[in-house]
């Protein structure tokens, strides 16, 4: 039913103004196992979206493989593909109506109207539009309107689900909701999903896998928590949640020299003198007005509710951003305060300087 | 050079997926070759020779003569002058009717665009109705005896009327890209109503100005049937000179010079329109709706431009009840009595024309709107070697006088192994081909406004590009289809220029009949033909309107009881 996708040296390269070129999309390895829902993540400008095309079959690679399980869909038109995307600008039907824009794909299949009714409201049922089969697109909202898209996909069971951004356009409490569904609806059909989405929350909230996109290029794979906790470049660190950078100097297999600091780190796993650079998330930092090993001055304080966001110029170090749980609760810094701060160990992350 | 190549092939082998498509625009390329550049090529080469040996002869012959120099320099005259008052004329006219709070402003618009559906007689036989030597104004009203309305001023005072309606609509449109807001922007900055008129309003719309001149020009100078009957045997003009030297001298050579000559300054007014001045357009639309109206004239000047605007709609309206009453009317000029008769002849003798007529129009007008909507689908929903290329060849047609298509078509369409001359088939493929650009731009407009995924939607569902163009373009274009349906109607009902050429035994049209009955001095019989042409195409553009209406919104794929 539902295929793997396997992308093998793939490019695109468009002719750019005055007769250059512009790699859009740059030598791409990728192995997406059947069933699973991957995200392909980046800021705009990146190549997700081109990639995400090339799937389709609305842009031809320049060069490389796309196969679906183990057929070559290059020369296949995108009509012919059995790929069902969901656009960001959900690009409804605007003639047809709640109905038939879902029943659009099954109709084009010659499938016997008996068939197509039973398909189109089970699907209509799936995704919460059972009342609205015979509205016209323009008196819906704009959250029922991505579920019109969504279900218009997924009445086709195709092989490969692609989604092109599609909660860009909602406000977001009910972004955070659609995502909550098309997470729970991939799951329930088992179809294949590449998703592309340049919000890191929402790559996170829905993913089995997160392909971090810069420049054209692959720039890092794993699962959220794995990118999260591990990023394989100052690039993904900063892209992925935020991080404070900082300068270090391996001392030995179990510490780190942070501007005459000593901070005890699980084996940076690097020779002696090697200069370092370490990710410190913001939320991995305990501050404290006596204990810590770094001394600092609040120099800005915003409360957002959850958590208090500082930042902290620190001793002989630079400006850290900090975040502090539950503010209500423990009450705020003042700006000017004098703080220590001590890094949770395990929660940094040691990259090349 | 390789790169190109190799991209090219590219684009054919993505087109190639969908052999349908691939097909349909190898067909309309090779069409576009047939119909539309290889008759212009035949006008060009017949210019250079007489009986079939090269020969300069009929170029240096229009330099000699002076025929032929005062047939160019009246239509240049001519046509500068329509410009100019039309574009005033016009111009005046989208203010007020755009700008103004003033009564009545969408009957005035409808009055005012009457005579762009009108057959191309209506103007210049309610002159001849009104100011002829038998004219109720000229003869009955004021006694004159030694008038006469034929030449210069004739010509001029009947393509404004026709021709101005052309200006207002277009700069109806370019007057309301231009937000208000700015007017009183100037005003409230300090600037007098007289500066905030030359130093914004009118900065502002001038490319669009220029554009309606241009497009008042290439009309004029094209325009064949008002300088038929009005201009005289005194005041020659290229297209009837033209077609005169053809039909009267059977001189194709001498007629396809005058043609190449009368080509020359519509195509370059055409290419400035299209390419220099359509970069210039001000569009300020800031899609928030602007319901400011102008206040940069004093009540005084607002009530004496309202009746400028009103006397010409008023003229519009009398020139189309002389044509009823002159219907109606035993011998104008003479025996006032009600009369029948003439409708009795246009349904007896005239009645093939009229059936004639109607299956050219009913033939051309879904063929020339949907290849419209084709064209525009393609060129800017696909790309392929020679795109460029084919848009300008479908557009160009706009731009071509009548008489020089219809002279190409004598030319090209004369021998076997087309040998299409006297069939209905001539005379629908010259109207299709002429007809099309005005939907195909219309189209084009609409379709850059449609955003290209919802079309992706549907390949990506499971439908060819065929089918796609089918029930997703097409539908959401509506409008322009419409239009493009609606231009083709019309035309093919008032066409003459080029048909005149075309028309034969078998085929005749009401245009032609209109013409004849003009050219024997049977007004009476020419405005009963009128009255029917207009009415068959009111009649038209309602059923047109109502049938689009009904499609586009329901198209859907299997009827739900």
């Amino acid at each position: 039913m539902t295929d793997s996708i396997t992308i093998r040296g793939l490019n695109k390269i468009f002719a750019g103004p005055e007769g250059g070129t512009v790699a859009a999309v740059r030598d791409v390895d990728l192995e997406i196992g059947a069933g699973r829902l991957v995200t392909l993540l980046g800021p705009s400008g990146c190549g997700k979206t081109t990639l995400l095309r090339m799937i389709a079959g609305f842009e031809e690679p320049t060069s490389g493989d796309i196969l679906f399980g183990d057929r070559r869909m290059n020369e296949v038109p995108p009509n012919r593909r059995d790929t069902a995307m969901v656009f960001q600008s959900y690009a409804i039907f605007p003639h047809l109506d709640v109905f038939e824009n879902v029943a659009f794909g099954l109709r084009l299949r010659k499938l016997d109207g008996a068939e197509i009714e039973t398909r189109v409201n089970r699907v209509l049922g799936l995704t919460g539009l059972s009342g609205y089969a015979r509205r016209s697109p323009n008196q819906l909202s704009g959250g029922q309107q991505q579920r019109v898209a969504l279900a218009r996909s997924i009445v086709m069971e195709p092989r490969v689900l692609l989604f092109d951004e599609p909660l860009s356009n909602l406000d977001a409490k009910l972004r955070e909701q659609m995502r909550v569904e098309i997470r729970e609806l991939q799951q329930r059909v088992g179809i294949t999903a590449v998703y592309v989405t340049h919000d890191q929350v929402e790559a996170m909230s829905i993913s089995d896998e997160i392909v971090i996109m810069n420049a054209g290029a692959v720039e890092q794979r794993g699962s959220p928590h794995a990118i999260y906790a591990r990023p394989a470049s100052r690039f993904v660190a900063d892209f992925i949640g935020k991080a404070n950078f900082v300068a270090a100097t391996v001392v030995d297999a179990g510490h780190v020299d942070v501007a005459g600091h000593r901070l005890a780190l699980p084996d940076p796993g690097r020779p002696a003198g090697t200069a370092v650079t370490l990710v410190v998330r913001p939320e991995a930092v305990h501050l404290s007005v006596d204990a810590g090993l770094f001394a600092g001055t609040v120099r800005r304080v915003m409360f957002l509710g959850n958590i208090a966001e500082y930042l902290i110029g620190v001793d002989g170090v630079g400006d850290w951003l900090v975040d502090a749980p539950n503010p209500a609760e423990t009450g705020l810094f003042e700006v000017g305060a004098r703080i220590r701060l001590e890094p949770s160990p395990s929660s940094v992350h040691v990259l090349p300087a | 050079m390789a790169a190109v190549t190799r991209d090219a092939r590219a684009e054919l082998r993505l087109l190639a997926r969908d052999p349908l498509l691939l097909v349909l625009l190898a067909a309309i390329a090779v069409a576009i070759v047939v119909f539309v550049v290889y008759p212009l090529l035949r006008v060009l080469i017949a210019s250079f020779q007489v009986d079939g040996v090269w020969s300069l002869e009929g170029w240096t012959e229009l330099a000699d003569r002076r025929l032929y120099r005062s047939a160019l320099l009246n239509s240049l005259g001519v046509g500068a002058l329509v410009g100019v008052l039309g574009v005033v004329l016009g111009y005046l006219c989208a203010f007020v009717l755009t700008r103004l709070d003033v009564p009545g402003k969408t009957f005035l618009h409808y009055v005012t665009i009457l005579p762009i559906v009108s057959p191309p007689f209506v103007s210049a036989v309610s002159i001849l109705f009104l100011f002829g030597f038998n004219g109720l104004v000229t003869r009955q009203f004021l006694g004159l005896d030694d008038f006469s309305i034929y030449g210069f001023h004739g010509v001029v005072l009947s393509q404004v009327f026709t021709f101005a309606p052309i200006a207002y609509l277009s700069l109806r449109g370019v007057l309301a890209s231009i937000s208000p807001t700015l007017e009183d922007a100037a005003l409230n900055v300090g600037a007098t109503r007289w500066q905030t008129f030359w130093k914004v309003s009118l900065p502002l719309s001038l490319p669009g100005i220029a554009g309606a001149f241009l497009i008042v020009f290439i009309e004029s100078m094209a325009d064949f049937g008002n300088p038929l009957v009005l201009a005289g045997a005194t005041f020659p003009m290229l297209a009837p000179q033209a077609y005169l030297e053809i039909t009267g001298s059977f001189n194709l050579s001498r007629g396809a010079t005058l043609a190449i000559v009368l080509l020359i300054p519509s195509l370059s007014a055409f290419a400035i329109q299209r390419w220099y001045l359509a970069k210039r357009q001000y569009i300020t639309v800031t899609g928030k709706p602007t319901a400011s109206s102008s206040k940069i004239v004093s009540p005084a000047v607002k009530w004496l431009l309202y009746g400028i605007v009103v006397a010409f709609a008023a003229l519009v309206a009398a020139f189309y009840a002389v044509i009823l009453v002159g219907a109606f009317t035993k011998v104008w000029g003479f025996n006032y009595a009600p009369t029948l008769a003439h409708f009795a002849y246009v349904f007896d003798v005239g009645l093939q024309s009229v059936k004639d007529t109607l299956i050219v129009a009913i033939v051309t007008t879904p063929v020339s709107g949907l290849l419209g909507m084709l064209v525009a689908f393609l060129v800017v929903r696909r790309t392929f070697p020679g795109r460029t290329a084919l848009e300008f060849g479908a557009i160009l047609p706009f731009a071509v006088p009548g008489t020089v298509v219809g002279i190409g078509y004598i030319l090209a369409f004369n021998a076997p192994p087309l040998l299409l001359t006297g069939s209905l088939a001539v005379l629908v493929l010259c109207f299709v081909f002429r007809y099309v650009p005005v939907g195909i731009q219309s189209g084009i407009a609409v379709l850059r406004q449609i955003d290209p995924s919802i079309e992706e939607a549907a390949q990506n569902l499971g439908a060819d590009g065929l089918t796609t163009f089918r029930k997703v373009t097409l539908p959401l274009i509506a409008p322009a289809f419409f239009s493009g349906l609606v231009y083709a109607f019309v035309r093919a009902m008032t066409a003459i220029s080029a048909a005149i050429f075309l028309v034969s035994a078998n085929w005749n049209l009401m245009t032609v009949q209109i013409l004849n009955q003009v050219g024997s001095g049977r007004l009476g019989v020419s405005a009963a033909f009128s009255v029917v042409v207009i009415v068959v195409v009111l009649i038209a553009i309602g059923v047109i309107g109502l049938v689009v209406d009904r499609w586009s919104r329901h198209t859907t794929m299997v009827r739900h009881p």
